[in-house]
Protein backbone atom coordinates (compact mmCIF):
# COMPACT_ATOMS: atom_id res chain seq x y z
CA UNK A 1 0.00 0.00 0.00
CA UNK A 2 1.41 3.09 -1.37
CA UNK A 3 0.31 6.94 -0.60
CA UNK A 4 -2.74 7.98 -1.04
CA UNK A 5 -2.73 11.50 -3.19
CA UNK A 6 -3.40 13.32 -0.17
CA UNK A 7 -0.76 11.63 1.96
CA UNK A 8 1.68 12.55 -0.89
CA UNK A 9 0.37 16.43 -0.31
CA UNK A 10 0.95 15.80 2.82
CA UNK A 11 4.50 14.73 2.52
CA UNK A 12 5.25 17.54 0.32
CA UNK A 13 3.61 19.97 2.57
CA UNK A 14 6.82 19.49 4.84
CA UNK A 15 9.21 20.54 2.57
CA UNK A 16 7.69 24.50 2.87
CA UNK A 17 9.48 27.02 4.82
CA UNK A 18 8.31 30.12 6.61
CA UNK A 19 8.87 33.26 3.87
CA UNK A 20 8.62 30.96 0.90
CA UNK A 21 6.61 31.94 -1.68
CA UNK A 22 5.11 29.01 -3.64
CA UNK A 23 3.69 28.11 -7.25
CA UNK A 24 1.31 25.14 -6.70
CA UNK A 25 0.31 23.17 -10.74
CA UNK A 26 -3.01 22.03 -10.99
CA UNK A 27 -3.66 18.31 -9.41
CA UNK A 28 -2.00 16.63 -6.55
CA UNK A 29 0.05 19.84 -5.84
CA UNK A 30 -2.97 21.46 -5.26
CA UNK A 31 -3.73 19.31 -2.32
CA UNK A 32 -0.62 21.03 -0.72
CA UNK A 33 -2.50 23.90 0.31
CA UNK A 34 -4.81 21.96 2.29
CA UNK A 35 -1.51 20.91 4.83
CA UNK A 36 0.73 24.01 5.57
CA UNK A 37 2.20 22.84 9.03
CA UNK A 38 0.49 25.17 12.20
CA UNK A 39 3.33 28.49 12.49
CA UNK A 40 4.51 28.32 8.75
CA UNK A 41 4.12 31.73 6.81
CA UNK A 42 3.93 31.54 3.18
CA UNK A 43 1.88 32.83 0.45
CA UNK A 44 1.10 31.40 -2.68
CA UNK A 45 1.38 32.88 -5.80
CA UNK A 46 -0.99 31.85 -9.03
CA UNK A 47 0.21 32.64 -11.80
CA UNK A 48 -2.94 33.98 -13.80
CA UNK A 49 -2.25 37.27 -11.23
CA UNK A 50 -2.30 36.73 -7.17
CA UNK A 51 0.35 36.63 -4.57
CA UNK A 52 -0.95 35.95 -1.73
CA UNK A 53 -4.10 33.06 -2.56
CA UNK A 54 -6.15 32.16 0.13
CA UNK A 55 -9.14 29.46 0.54
CA UNK A 56 -11.87 28.60 -1.89
CA UNK A 57 -14.76 31.38 -1.45
CA UNK A 58 -17.80 30.25 1.14
CA UNK A 59 -21.08 30.08 -0.72
CA UNK A 60 -22.47 33.01 -2.45
CA UNK A 61 -18.66 35.03 -2.11
CA UNK A 62 -17.94 33.72 -5.58
CA UNK A 63 -16.07 36.81 -7.49
CA UNK A 64 -15.76 35.94 -11.18
CA UNK A 65 -13.40 38.60 -11.36
CA UNK A 66 -11.06 36.17 -8.53
CA UNK A 67 -9.82 32.27 -9.76
CA UNK A 68 -6.57 30.61 -9.57
CA UNK A 69 -4.58 29.21 -12.72
CA UNK A 70 -7.51 26.58 -12.22
CA UNK A 71 -10.11 28.57 -13.17
CA UNK A 72 -11.32 27.85 -9.33
CA UNK A 73 -12.76 30.77 -7.73
CA UNK A 74 -10.76 31.66 -5.03
CA UNK A 75 -10.02 34.48 -2.38
CA UNK A 76 -7.32 36.70 -1.48
CA UNK A 77 -5.40 36.47 1.85
CA UNK A 78 -4.46 39.49 3.79
CA UNK A 79 -1.24 41.41 2.27
CA UNK A 80 -2.25 39.65 -1.15
CA UNK A 81 -1.61 41.66 -4.90
CA UNK A 82 -3.05 41.49 -8.01
CA UNK A 83 -1.19 41.86 -11.41
CA UNK A 84 -0.81 41.19 -15.11
CA UNK A 85 0.84 38.19 -16.43
CA UNK A 86 3.70 39.73 -17.74
CA UNK A 87 4.34 40.52 -13.71
CA UNK A 88 3.42 36.99 -12.94
CA UNK A 89 5.63 35.42 -15.00
CA UNK A 90 8.44 38.23 -14.27
CA UNK A 91 8.01 36.91 -10.59
CA UNK A 92 8.91 32.95 -12.07
CA UNK A 93 11.51 33.89 -14.53
CA UNK A 94 13.31 36.29 -12.41
CA UNK A 95 13.59 33.25 -9.45
CA UNK A 96 11.73 35.06 -7.08
CA UNK A 97 9.33 31.74 -6.43
CA UNK A 98 11.05 29.81 -3.99
CA UNK A 99 9.25 26.49 -4.49
CA UNK A 100 7.05 24.66 -7.23
CA UNK A 101 5.27 22.06 -7.25
CA UNK A 102 3.98 20.36 -10.54
CA UNK A 103 2.40 17.26 -11.84
CA UNK A 104 4.57 15.18 -14.11
CA UNK A 105 3.81 12.44 -16.65
CA UNK A 106 7.63 11.08 -16.95
CA UNK A 107 10.61 11.82 -14.90
CA UNK A 108 13.78 11.20 -16.50
CA UNK A 109 17.03 10.07 -14.38
CA UNK A 110 18.12 13.26 -15.46
CA UNK A 111 15.63 15.44 -14.08
CA UNK A 112 13.78 16.22 -17.54
CA UNK A 113 9.87 16.55 -17.02
CA UNK A 114 7.53 15.97 -19.55
CA UNK A 115 3.65 16.46 -18.19
CA UNK A 116 1.46 18.56 -20.85
CA UNK A 117 1.37 16.56 -24.07
CA UNK A 118 0.41 12.98 -25.51
CA UNK A 119 0.99 13.08 -29.34
CA UNK A 120 -2.26 12.84 -30.83
CA UNK A 121 -4.27 12.39 -27.77
CA UNK A 122 -4.10 15.26 -25.28
CA UNK A 123 -2.63 18.36 -26.61
CA UNK A 124 -4.37 21.14 -24.43
CA UNK A 125 -1.06 23.07 -24.04
CA UNK A 126 1.96 23.73 -21.71
CA UNK A 127 0.07 26.85 -20.04
CA UNK A 128 2.67 28.24 -17.63
CA UNK A 129 4.45 24.64 -17.17
CA UNK A 130 7.72 25.65 -19.40
CA UNK A 131 8.47 28.59 -18.03
CA UNK A 132 7.91 27.52 -14.23
CA UNK A 133 10.23 24.71 -14.82
CA UNK A 134 12.54 26.54 -17.17
CA UNK A 135 13.19 28.91 -14.29
CA UNK A 136 12.54 27.69 -10.95
CA UNK A 137 15.86 26.30 -8.82
CA UNK A 138 13.55 24.54 -6.44
CA UNK A 139 11.15 21.87 -8.49
CA UNK A 140 9.10 19.18 -6.40
CA UNK A 141 6.93 16.66 -8.75
CA UNK A 142 4.51 15.29 -6.99
CA UNK A 143 2.85 11.95 -9.17
CA UNK A 144 2.09 8.29 -8.98
CA UNK A 145 4.89 6.38 -9.18
CA UNK A 146 3.25 4.62 -12.31
CA UNK A 147 0.79 5.91 -15.32
CA UNK A 148 -2.28 4.24 -15.74
CA UNK A 149 -1.21 1.40 -17.53
CA UNK A 150 0.99 0.51 -14.90
CA UNK A 151 3.79 1.59 -16.86
CA UNK A 152 6.91 3.37 -14.90
CA UNK A 153 7.17 7.17 -14.89
CA UNK A 154 10.78 7.46 -13.18
CA UNK A 155 12.56 6.44 -16.58
CA UNK A 156 16.46 6.41 -17.98
CA UNK A 157 14.62 9.39 -21.08
CA UNK A 158 11.19 10.87 -21.20
CA UNK A 159 9.20 9.42 -23.66
CA UNK A 160 6.82 11.57 -24.43
CA UNK A 161 7.68 15.54 -25.92
CA UNK A 162 9.76 17.40 -22.58
CA UNK A 163 8.40 20.34 -20.52
CA UNK A 164 12.12 21.65 -19.74
CA UNK A 165 15.26 20.17 -19.23
CA UNK A 166 17.44 18.96 -15.88
CA UNK A 167 15.02 20.71 -13.65
CA UNK A 168 13.49 18.65 -10.98
CA UNK A 169 15.10 18.02 -7.94
CA UNK A 170 13.05 15.57 -5.80
CA UNK A 171 10.06 13.69 -6.56
CA UNK A 172 7.31 12.53 -4.34
CA UNK A 173 5.36 9.72 -5.43
CA UNK A 174 2.88 7.20 -3.71
CA UNK A 175 5.87 4.86 -3.14
CA UNK A 176 9.00 6.89 -2.50
CA UNK A 177 10.76 10.53 -2.06
CA UNK A 178 13.70 10.22 -4.62
CA UNK A 179 16.22 12.91 -5.38
CA UNK A 180 17.48 13.22 -8.21
CA UNK A 181 21.27 13.14 -8.66
CA UNK A 182 24.12 12.44 -11.45
CA UNK A 183 23.74 9.00 -10.55
CA UNK A 184 20.38 8.36 -10.82
CA UNK A 185 16.70 8.57 -8.46
CA UNK A 186 18.08 8.04 -5.10
CA UNK A 187 15.97 6.84 -2.99
CA UNK A 188 15.20 9.16 0.23
CA UNK A 189 12.13 7.64 1.90
CA UNK A 190 9.66 4.94 1.15
CA UNK A 191 6.00 4.68 2.18
CA UNK A 192 5.03 2.60 5.04
CA UNK A 193 4.27 -0.68 3.74
CA UNK A 194 6.06 -0.46 0.67
CA UNK A 195 9.70 -2.59 0.10
CA UNK A 196 12.98 -1.85 -1.94
CA UNK A 197 11.28 -4.90 -4.32
CA UNK A 198 8.53 -2.59 -5.03
CA UNK A 199 9.94 0.47 -5.67
CA UNK A 200 12.82 -1.00 -8.04
CA UNK A 201 9.71 -3.02 -10.05
CA UNK A 202 8.37 -0.05 -10.73
CA UNK A 203 11.28 2.16 -11.80
CA UNK A 204 12.72 1.95 -15.33
CA UNK A 205 15.17 4.64 -14.61
CA UNK A 206 18.18 3.87 -12.38
CA UNK A 207 17.90 3.80 -8.82
CA UNK A 208 20.44 4.70 -6.11
CA UNK A 209 19.61 2.58 -3.35
CA UNK A 210 21.10 3.35 0.59
CA UNK A 211 21.57 1.29 2.99
CA UNK A 212 18.97 2.91 5.25
CA UNK A 213 15.68 3.92 3.91
CA UNK A 214 13.64 5.87 6.24
CA UNK A 215 9.65 5.42 6.20
CA UNK A 216 7.81 8.55 4.84
CA UNK A 217 5.80 9.74 8.23
CA UNK A 218 2.31 11.12 6.99
CA UNK B 1 -7.93 65.49 -23.07
CA UNK B 2 -7.97 63.35 -25.89
CA UNK B 3 -11.07 61.80 -26.03
CA UNK B 4 -11.34 57.76 -26.99
CA UNK B 5 -14.92 57.03 -26.39
CA UNK B 6 -17.18 55.50 -29.03
CA UNK B 7 -20.43 54.71 -28.53
CA UNK B 8 -21.47 51.44 -29.54
CA UNK B 9 -19.49 47.86 -30.35
CA UNK B 10 -19.66 48.46 -34.16
CA UNK B 11 -17.87 52.26 -34.01
CA UNK B 12 -15.48 50.31 -31.77
CA UNK B 13 -14.53 47.26 -34.18
CA UNK B 14 -14.37 49.67 -37.28
CA UNK B 15 -12.16 48.38 -40.02
CA UNK B 16 -11.48 45.09 -38.50
CA UNK B 17 -11.78 42.90 -41.70
CA UNK B 18 -11.68 39.03 -42.80
CA UNK B 19 -7.88 36.98 -42.10
CA UNK B 20 -6.62 40.13 -39.26
CA UNK B 21 -4.65 39.15 -36.49
CA UNK B 22 -6.67 39.54 -33.16
CA UNK B 23 -4.98 39.39 -29.35
CA UNK B 24 -8.19 39.25 -26.99
CA UNK B 25 -7.56 39.95 -23.26
CA UNK B 26 -8.09 37.66 -20.38
CA UNK B 27 -7.62 33.95 -19.29
CA UNK B 28 -10.17 31.31 -19.29
CA UNK B 29 -13.65 33.32 -19.15
CA UNK B 30 -11.90 36.46 -16.34
CA UNK B 31 -11.19 39.45 -17.93
CA UNK B 32 -13.07 38.69 -21.56
CA UNK B 33 -14.20 41.48 -23.83
CA UNK B 34 -17.57 39.65 -23.93
CA UNK B 35 -19.03 42.66 -25.89
CA UNK B 36 -16.84 42.38 -28.71
CA UNK B 37 -16.47 38.52 -28.95
CA UNK B 38 -20.27 38.55 -29.54
CA UNK B 39 -20.21 41.19 -32.03
CA UNK B 40 -17.54 39.56 -33.74
CA UNK B 41 -19.25 36.16 -33.76
CA UNK B 42 -22.25 37.62 -35.27
CA UNK B 43 -20.11 39.77 -37.97
CA UNK B 44 -19.74 38.37 -41.86
CA UNK B 45 -15.79 38.55 -41.01
CA UNK B 46 -13.86 35.33 -40.32
CA UNK B 47 -10.53 33.54 -40.95
CA UNK B 48 -8.87 35.47 -37.97
CA UNK B 49 -5.60 34.78 -36.05
CA UNK B 50 -6.55 34.95 -32.73
CA UNK B 51 -3.95 35.67 -29.86
CA UNK B 52 -5.06 34.43 -26.25
CA UNK B 53 -4.17 32.73 -23.39
CA UNK B 54 -6.89 30.02 -23.62
CA UNK B 55 -9.82 29.17 -26.13
CA UNK B 56 -12.79 29.84 -23.62
CA UNK B 57 -15.38 27.28 -23.61
CA UNK B 58 -17.96 25.53 -26.12
CA UNK B 59 -20.51 27.75 -25.92
CA UNK B 60 -18.84 31.22 -24.02
CA UNK B 61 -15.46 33.24 -24.28
CA UNK B 62 -13.18 32.81 -27.27
CA UNK B 63 -15.48 29.70 -27.81
CA UNK B 64 -18.08 31.34 -29.48
CA UNK B 65 -15.64 32.75 -32.05
CA UNK B 66 -14.54 28.82 -32.73
CA UNK B 67 -18.37 27.85 -32.88
CA UNK B 68 -19.23 30.29 -35.08
CA UNK B 69 -16.22 28.78 -37.69
CA UNK B 70 -14.11 32.57 -37.05
CA UNK B 71 -10.83 31.42 -36.28
CA UNK B 72 -8.35 29.96 -38.74
CA UNK B 73 -5.49 30.03 -36.73
CA UNK B 74 -5.27 30.25 -32.07
CA UNK B 75 -2.17 31.22 -31.04
CA UNK B 76 -2.31 30.35 -27.22
CA UNK B 77 -1.24 28.52 -24.14
CA UNK B 78 -3.68 26.39 -22.48
CA UNK B 79 -6.58 24.98 -24.83
CA UNK B 80 -8.20 22.30 -22.97
CA UNK B 81 -11.59 23.48 -21.57
CA UNK B 82 -13.76 23.59 -25.18
CA UNK B 83 -14.41 20.17 -27.34
CA UNK B 84 -15.28 22.49 -30.34
CA UNK B 85 -11.95 23.80 -30.70
CA UNK B 86 -10.52 20.16 -29.89
CA UNK B 87 -12.15 18.63 -32.55
CA UNK B 88 -11.15 21.80 -34.74
CA UNK B 89 -7.75 21.34 -33.83
CA UNK B 90 -7.56 17.57 -34.54
CA UNK B 91 -9.53 17.40 -37.54
CA UNK B 92 -6.74 20.31 -39.17
CA UNK B 93 -9.10 22.61 -39.63
CA UNK B 94 -7.79 25.18 -37.69
CA UNK B 95 -3.86 25.74 -36.77
CA UNK B 96 -3.00 26.16 -33.37
CA UNK B 97 0.57 27.64 -32.03
CA UNK B 98 1.15 26.41 -28.58
CA UNK B 99 3.38 28.92 -26.40
CA UNK B 100 4.68 28.98 -23.03
CA UNK B 101 2.20 31.20 -21.10
CA UNK B 102 4.96 33.86 -19.68
CA UNK B 103 6.69 33.82 -23.01
CA UNK B 104 2.83 34.75 -24.70
CA UNK B 105 2.92 37.37 -22.28
CA UNK B 106 6.17 39.09 -23.04
CA UNK B 107 5.27 38.56 -26.57
CA UNK B 108 2.52 40.90 -25.77
CA UNK B 109 4.57 42.84 -23.73
CA UNK B 110 7.00 43.69 -26.24
CA UNK B 111 4.76 44.34 -28.76
CA UNK B 112 3.22 47.39 -26.74
CA UNK B 113 6.90 48.34 -25.41
CA UNK B 114 8.67 48.80 -28.88
CA UNK B 115 10.90 45.86 -28.63
CA UNK B 116 11.52 43.51 -31.30
CA UNK B 117 12.52 40.20 -29.44
CA UNK B 118 13.57 39.12 -26.14
CA UNK B 119 15.73 35.97 -24.99
CA UNK B 120 13.76 33.66 -22.39
CA UNK B 121 14.66 30.18 -20.88
CA UNK B 122 11.10 28.58 -20.96
CA UNK B 123 10.71 25.63 -23.53
CA UNK B 124 14.38 25.19 -24.04
CA UNK B 125 15.68 21.92 -24.72
CA UNK B 126 12.00 21.16 -25.94
CA UNK B 127 9.91 21.47 -29.38
CA UNK B 128 8.95 24.90 -28.23
CA UNK B 129 12.69 25.94 -29.53
CA UNK B 130 12.48 24.07 -32.81
CA UNK B 131 13.69 26.65 -35.40
CA UNK B 132 14.58 29.21 -32.95
CA UNK B 133 17.95 31.17 -32.29
CA UNK B 134 19.74 29.17 -28.59
CA UNK B 135 21.93 32.02 -27.18
CA UNK B 136 23.98 31.16 -23.97
CA UNK B 137 23.80 34.09 -21.17
CA UNK B 138 26.09 33.06 -18.29
CA UNK B 139 25.82 29.65 -18.56
CA UNK B 140 22.30 29.22 -18.91
CA UNK B 141 20.34 28.50 -22.57
CA UNK B 142 17.66 30.90 -24.02
CA UNK B 143 15.28 31.07 -26.90
CA UNK B 144 15.38 34.18 -28.72
CA UNK B 145 11.28 35.12 -29.13
CA UNK B 146 9.95 37.65 -31.15
CA UNK B 147 6.86 40.17 -30.76
CA UNK B 148 3.80 39.68 -31.96
CA UNK B 149 2.66 41.42 -34.90
CA UNK B 150 -1.23 42.18 -34.59
CA UNK B 151 -4.03 44.72 -35.89
CA UNK B 152 -6.26 44.96 -33.39
CA UNK B 153 -6.17 44.26 -29.38
CA UNK B 154 -9.83 43.32 -27.85
CA UNK B 155 -8.90 44.03 -24.05
CA UNK B 156 -11.64 44.24 -20.98
CA UNK B 157 -11.07 46.21 -18.10
CA UNK B 158 -13.21 47.08 -14.79
CA UNK B 159 -13.50 51.14 -15.00
CA UNK B 160 -12.53 53.39 -17.54
CA UNK B 161 -12.88 57.15 -18.85
CA UNK B 162 -13.59 59.07 -21.95
CA UNK B 163 -9.42 59.35 -22.47
CA UNK B 164 -9.02 55.54 -22.01
CA UNK B 165 -7.52 55.39 -18.92
CA UNK B 166 -7.66 51.88 -17.10
CA UNK B 167 -8.38 50.48 -14.02
CA UNK B 168 -8.38 46.74 -13.88
CA UNK B 169 -10.31 44.55 -11.11
CA UNK B 170 -8.71 41.08 -9.21
CA UNK B 171 -7.24 38.73 -11.41
CA UNK B 172 -9.54 40.12 -14.17
CA UNK B 173 -6.54 41.84 -15.24
CA UNK B 174 -4.25 39.49 -16.66
CA UNK B 175 -3.21 39.64 -20.41
CA UNK B 176 -5.52 42.79 -20.58
CA UNK B 177 -2.64 45.66 -20.00
CA UNK B 178 -0.30 43.66 -22.06
CA UNK B 179 -2.30 44.09 -25.13
CA UNK B 180 -3.17 47.76 -24.98
CA UNK B 181 -1.31 49.32 -28.04
CA UNK B 182 0.45 45.97 -28.76
CA UNK B 183 -1.80 46.19 -32.18
CA UNK B 184 -2.09 48.80 -35.04
CA UNK B 185 -5.55 49.23 -32.92
CA UNK B 186 -6.90 48.97 -28.94
CA UNK B 187 -10.70 48.94 -28.54
CA UNK B 188 -11.02 48.70 -24.36
CA UNK B 189 -14.35 47.44 -23.12
CA UNK B 190 -14.91 48.62 -19.34
CA UNK B 191 -18.04 47.75 -16.91
CA UNK B 192 -17.91 51.21 -16.11
CA UNK B 193 -17.34 54.39 -18.61
CA UNK B 194 -16.69 57.52 -16.49
CA UNK B 195 -16.08 60.86 -17.89
CA UNK B 196 -12.68 62.25 -18.25
CA UNK B 197 -11.41 63.76 -14.60
CA UNK B 198 -12.84 61.24 -12.33
CA UNK B 199 -10.59 58.72 -11.65
CA UNK B 200 -7.50 59.37 -9.53
CA UNK B 201 -4.15 59.68 -11.60
CA UNK B 202 -2.66 57.15 -9.38
CA UNK B 203 -5.14 54.43 -9.53
CA UNK B 204 -4.52 54.28 -13.37
CA UNK B 205 -2.99 50.70 -14.49
CA UNK B 206 -2.97 51.65 -17.99
CA UNK B 207 -2.66 54.90 -19.48
CA UNK B 208 -4.85 56.03 -21.98
CA UNK B 209 -2.06 56.73 -24.75
CA UNK B 210 -2.13 52.19 -25.62
CA UNK B 211 -6.23 52.65 -26.08
CA UNK B 212 -7.29 53.96 -29.24
CA UNK B 213 -11.15 53.10 -28.60
CA UNK B 214 -13.24 52.59 -25.36
CA UNK B 215 -16.71 52.00 -24.62
CA UNK B 216 -19.10 51.22 -21.77
CA UNK B 217 -20.16 47.14 -22.51
CA UNK B 218 -24.28 46.44 -22.92
CA UNK B 219 -24.41 44.09 -20.34
CA UNK B 220 -21.61 41.43 -18.76
CA UNK B 221 -22.79 37.93 -17.91
CA UNK B 222 -19.59 37.08 -16.25
CA UNK B 223 -19.93 33.48 -16.45
CA UNK B 224 -17.63 31.31 -13.80
CA UNK B 225 -15.62 28.14 -15.03
CA UNK B 226 -15.29 26.62 -12.48
CA UNK B 227 -17.57 27.56 -9.45
CA UNK B 228 -15.33 26.12 -5.77
CA UNK B 229 -16.61 26.59 -2.62
CA UNK B 230 -15.46 25.69 0.75
CA UNK B 231 -17.35 22.57 2.40
CA UNK B 232 -19.55 24.43 4.55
Amino acid sequence: MGLTKNQIAKRIAQELQSGYYVNLGIGIPTLVANYVPEGIEIAFQSENGILGMGPFPMPGEEDPDLINAGKQTITPQLGASYFDSSISFGMIRGKHIDLTVLGAMEVSEQGDIANWKIPEKLVKGMGGAMDLVASSDNIIVAMMHTNPKGESKLRTECTLPLTGVRCVKRIVTDLAVLDVTKEGFLIKERAKGVDIEEIKRFTQGKLIIPEEIPEIQV
Amino acid sequence: MIRKKVDTVHEALEGIQSGMTLMLGGFGLCGIPENLIRALAESSHKDFCCISANAGVDDFGLGLLFGAQKVKKMIGSYVGENEEFERQMLAKEIEVILTPMGTLAEKCRAAQMGIPAFFTPAGYGTEVAEGKEIREFNGKNYLLEMAYASDFSLVKAWKGDESGNLIFRGTARNFNPLMCGASTITVAEVEELVPTGSLDPNQIHTPGIFVDRIFQGARYEKRIERRTVQNT
